[in-house]
C-alpha cells in the first residue's frame, strides 16, 4: 500500500515538473533561436525573459477557446487531450536516475513505441475533427508522415536491443556500464534522431504544421487552452525524444569512470537532455523543410535500407560475437 | 546532404556573434540633428513669431494634415490664428518644412510620439510653438523680405536695401 502511495507521491512530482519544463523551453527555444539569428529573442518578463512562458499561459488562458460550428465537436475536444496525454504516458517508462523512474516494464521500449503511434491519432483526428481545408492537408500529411517514420524508427532501435538483450529501458542502461551504445550503434542513434524529429514534426519535418504553406496545418482552428495543450505535447515530445536517446544510446544517468562522481545520476542525465534539446533547436533554426515527395523518398528510400542494414550489420556482429 | 551540415555549422558558429538588437528604450538610437521627426513652429531670433500663416506648409501636405487661419496684427506682421498638425495623420515626410518660406516650421529628431488618447495627437499652436530659432539661428524674415510693418519702413530692415526708384533708372 505504502509503494503504490509512493508510486503516486512520484507520478504527481514527475508531471508537475515536465510540463513547467515544457512550458519553459518554448521561451529557451526562443532565446536560442535569437542567439543564433543575432538577435536577443525575449528578455522582457523577469530576469533574461525567464517568465515569458508564463506571461504567454496568462495569455492564451484570457482567449475564447473557441470550438468552430463546422467542427466535429467531441473529437475537436478530444484529439489534444491525447496528444498530450500519450506523450506523458510515455515518461513513466523512462529510468530518470537509479531510483527514480515510475515504472520499470520490461517491454518499456515497446510501450514507448506504441505511445509515440498513438501520438499520431491526436494530429490525424484534430486535422479531421477541424473540417478545413488547411487542417484537412495538414492531418493527411501527419499521418503518411508518421506511419512511414514509425517504421523505422522501430527498426533502428532494435540494434539496441540486441546488444543489451532486453526492453527493459532501466536494463538497457545498466547494460551501458561500460560504453555507451553510441559508439557502436552510430547509425541507429542518427536514425532513430531523424524519425523522432519527425515524429514530433519538429522542423526540418514539420510538415503537418507548415505554416507557410498550411497556415498551421492541423491546429490551424485551435484557440486557448486546447491550442496550448498542442504546444505542451510538442515540447513534450521534444524532452522525450531526447531523453529516450539519452536512455538508449548515451548511458541513461551513467557516465565514465573519473567524472561519474562529479553530479549526482540525476543531474547528469538532466544535463545530457537538455544538450540533446538544444541540438533540437539548433536543427530546426539551420534546415529548411522539405517538399512532401521528399520527405517520403527520403524516409522509404535513404532510412529505412539504412536502419535495416544497421540491424543486419549488428546481428551479425552480435552472432560472430565481435560485439 | 553536405551542405545541410555546413548550414548547421555555420548557424552554431552564431552563438559568438553579437546581437544586432539596440534595446530601445533603454538604449536610445542616435539620430541626426535634420532627422525628421516631430513637428515645431520656431521664433525669430528676438523671439516673435516666425509663422505668416501663408498656407504653403498646409499645401504642400500629402495627407492634409495641417491646418491653419491666417491673421493679420495692427503691426502689420502677418501670423497664424490656429495652427493645427494632426499627427495620427501625419507622415513626417518633412514637404511642410520644405516649402515654408520663413524657416518656422521646422521637424525636430523627436520620434516619441506615441499617445493612448488618439485625439492628443492632434497638435494646436501652444504645443507646437517652441522657445527657439530651430536650424536657423540667424534669420528673420521681416528683416530681409522687404515687407513694411510698424515701426520698420519697406527696405530698412538689417539685411535689406532701400528700395530702388525705378523711375530714376535711366539709361
Amino acid at each position: 500500500m505504502s509503494s503504490a502511495l509512493w508510486q503516486l507521491v512520484e507520478i504527481t512530482i514527475i508531471i508537475s515538473l515536465l510540463i513547467p519544463i515544457a512550458a519553459m523551453l518554448v521561451w529557451v527555444e526562443r532565446r536560442l533561436i535569437g542567439i543564433w539569428q543575432d538577435r536577443l529573442g525575449p528578455n522582457r518578463v523577469g530576469p533574461f525573459g525567464i517568465l515569458q512562458s508564463f506571461a504567454d499561459l496568462l495569455k492564451i488562458l484570457g482567449k475564447e477557446d473557441w470550438i468552430p460550428p463546422f467542427s466535429e465537436r467531441l473529437v475537436f475536444t478530444i484529439a489534444p487531450v491525447i496528444g498530450a496525454v500519450s506523450v506523458l504516458m510515455s515518461f513513466a517508462v523512462i529510468p530518470f536516475s537509479p531510483t527514480i523512474g515510475v515504472s520499470n516494464l520490461n517491454i518499456g521500449l515497446l510501450f514507448f513505441l506504441a505511445m509515440a503511434s498513438l501520438a499520431v491519432y491526436s494530429v490525424v483526428l484534430a486535422g479531421w475533427a477541424s473540417n478545413s481545408k488547411y487542417a484537412l492537408l495538414g492531418g493527411m500529411r501527419a499521418a503518411a508522415q508518421t506511419v512511414s517514420y514509425e517504421v523505422f524508427m522501430g527498426i533502428s532501435v532494435m540494434g539496441v536491443v540486441i546488444l543489451s538483450g532486453t526492453f527493459n529501458l532501466r536494463e538497457i542502461v545498466l547494460a551501458q556500464a561500460d560504453g555507451w551504445f553510441i559508439q557502436s550503434q552510430f547509425v541507429g542513434f542518427v536514425v532513430f534522431l531523424i524519425a523522432g524529429i519527425a515524429e514530433s514534426h519538429r522542423l526540418p519535418f514539420d510538415l503537418p504544421e507548415a505554416e507557410t504553406e498550411l497556415t498551421a496545418g492541423f491546429h490551424t482552428e485551435y484557440s486557448g487552452l486546447k491550442f496550448a495543450l498542442f504546444f505542451l505535447g510538442e515540447y513534450l515530445g521534444v524532452t522525450l525524444i531526447s531523453a529516450m536517446s539519452v536512455v538508449l544510446f548515451f548511458g541513461g544517468w551513467q557516465m565514465p569512470e573519473p567524472i561519474n562522481t562529479w553530479l549526482p545520476p540525476l543531474v547528469w542525465f538532466i544535463l545530457k537532455v537538455m544538450l540533446l534539446v538544444v541540438f533540437f533547436i539548433l536543427l530546426r533554426t539551420s534546415l529548411p523543410r522539405p517538399r512532401f515527395d521528399q520527405l517520403m523518398a527520403f524516409g522509404w528510400k535513404f532510412m529505412l535500407p539504412l536502419a535495416l542494414l544497421n540491424l543486419l550489420v549488428t546481428a551479425a556482429l552480435r552472432l560472430m560475437g565481435v560485439l | 546532404m553536405l551542405s545541410q551540415f555546413r548550414t548547421i555549422w555555420l548557424v552554431l558558429k552564431h552563438t559568438f556573434t553579437k546581437a544586432d538588437t539596440v534595446e530601445y528604450p533603454e538604449k536610445k538610437p542616435y539620430l541626426a540633428p535634420r532627422y525628421r521627426g516631430r513637428i515645431v513652429l520656431t521664433r525669430e531670433p528676438d523671439g516673435q513669431e516666425r509663422c505668416v500663416a501663408c498656407n504653403l506648409c498646409a499645401v504642400a501636405c500629402p495627407v492634409d494634415c495641417i491646418a491653419l487661419q491666417q491673421t493679420i496684427d495692427d503691426d502689420g506682421r502677418k501670423r497664424a490664428e490656429f495652427f493645427r498638425i494632426n499627427f495620427s495623420r501625419c507622415i513626417l515626410c518633412g514637404f511642410c518644412e520644405e516649402a515654408c518660406p520663413t524657416y518656422a516650421i521646422q521637424l525636430t529628431p523627436d520620434v516619441e510620439l506615441a499617445e493612448y488618447d488618439r485625439q492628443n495627437l492632434v497638435y494646436e499652436k501652444e504645443h507646437l510653438l517652441i522657445n527657439g530659432v530651430g536650424k536657423y539661428p540667424d534669420y528673420s524674415f521681416y528683416q530681409q523680405s522687404g515687407i513694411a510693418i510698424k515701426d520698420k519702413a519697406k527696405g530698412a530692415g538689417a539685411q535689406e536695401k532701400p528700395p530702388i526708384d525705378i523711375k530714376g533708372l535711366m539709361p
